[in-house]
């Protein structure tokens, strides 16, 4: 039965104040199975407090094969990493 | 756990250890088998998804089955919690609904048996949150958002089977078919009850009907199913005379603690 189904992403939001993170995928007929998958698939042990679900289909990425032309430029820039400052104690997620 | 905790009447009812501890028995070995007959389709789920869905299923009742039949062995005060007396009673001493106990079939009819038990089952929670024995009510209030999702989960694919091709919605019939006759014990108040309902400590089951009949019509209708007619209805669960099934249950379910008494993890 899972052959027929298709692939979703799944992404969890750990908690409060963080950005959603991909964890994996499940196989599932729609968005709304897909979710209940994903729940008992990736948050058994209590790992997050919100779920996004993508079609892995929906997804665009990059060519591997162009990975040199689309990152390696950005290596030698270190002048673009925000590293001259002092970020407060305050501030945990940045 | 301190006896005197307990109200004194409960403890000398009519039945053996008391109504108190009987009905302890009734909440926790619902949990306790429909739990094991999940833990069947570990492996053998039509999907890997499935599978880990089923299995939460289960994780949950087997935690709830813990809460009570601890409790109950409290109660009793004879040395036993809850894995004496979960691995080391007979059939008959068993005093879980009939409905739990049926055989897994297919897919369809484990959906069919989860949705009927577990919306029952969240009407019963609900109202126990509210039990005079704060224990149980304890119990109930944990219980209450695991049962809800149970519930959602099988009446999403009671719509799912029922409203989908015609193999599966003459599977989804079938299944809830072989549920029916076993609806009415999931209502009945005995002797064993009537007293602590009177005391606030039991939910009076017959009360829960009319919201059970409600939902079930509901989902029935969103899934294009037939309305149930009902046979007429088997009991003897909650007084240890159960299906042929249960042994065979308990065999596989007790052969370990049973043969092997000392074994530890």
């Amino acid at each position: 039965m899972s052959q027929d189904w298709p692939l979703w992403e799944v992404f969890i939001r750990t908690k409060g104040g963080l950005s959603h993170r991909h964890v994996g995928s499940v196989h599932a007929p729609d968005g709304e199975m897909a979710l209940r998958h994903a729940r008992d698939t990736y948050t058994r042990r209590l790992e997050g407090v919100s779920l996004w679900i993508a079609r892995s289909s929906d997804i665009v990425a990059s060519d591997p094969d162009q990975a040199g032309a689309l990152f390696e430029p950005a290596a030698d820039k270190i002048y673009r990493h925000p590293t001259f400052y002092d970020i407060p104690d305050v501030v945990r997620h940045i | 756990m301190n006896r005197d905790f307990f109200p004194a009447d409960t403890r000398t009812d009519s039945a053996p250890h008391g109504a108190m501890f009987d009905y302890l028995l009734r909440l926790g070995d619902d949990s306790l088998i429909l739990c094991q007959r999940l833990t069947e389709w570990c492996g053998h789920a039509p999907a890997l998804e499935i599978d880990l869905s089923l299995a939460n299923i289960g994780l949950d009742l087997i935690g709830q089955a813990t809460l009570f039949l601890n409790f109950a062995g409290a109660i009793e005060d004879r040395g036993r919690d809850g894995d004496r007396l979960a691995f080391h009673r007979d059939a008959s001493d068993f005093r879980n609904c009939l409905l739990v106990e049926q055989p897994n079939g297919d897919f369809a009819q484990t959906m069919a048996r989860q949705f009927l038990f577990s919306t029952a089952q969240l009407g019963l929670f609900e109202q126990l949150m509210l039990s005079t024995e704060p224990r149980i009510a304890e119990i109930a209030a944990k219980g209450v958002k695991e049962v809800r999702y149970h519930a959602d989960l099988a009446a999403d694919w009671i719509v799912r089977l029922g409203d989908g091709t015609d193999e599966s919605r003459n599977r989804m019939v079938v299944g809830l078919d072989w549920c029916w006759r076993f609806i009415d014990e999931l209502f009945l108040v005995d002797d064993v009850e009537a007293g602590l309902i009177e005391q606030g400590i039991a939910v009076d089951r017959s009360a829960l009907r009319g919201a059970f009949d409600a939902r079930l019509s509901s989902v029935l209708a969103d899934a294009g199913l037939p309305a149930p007619v009902y046979p007429r209805g088997v009991r003897g669960g909650r007084a240890g005379r159960h299906s042929e099934h249960l042994g065979h249950l308990l065999a596989t379910m007790q052969h370990l603690p049973r043969s092997y008494p000392d074994a530890v993890w």
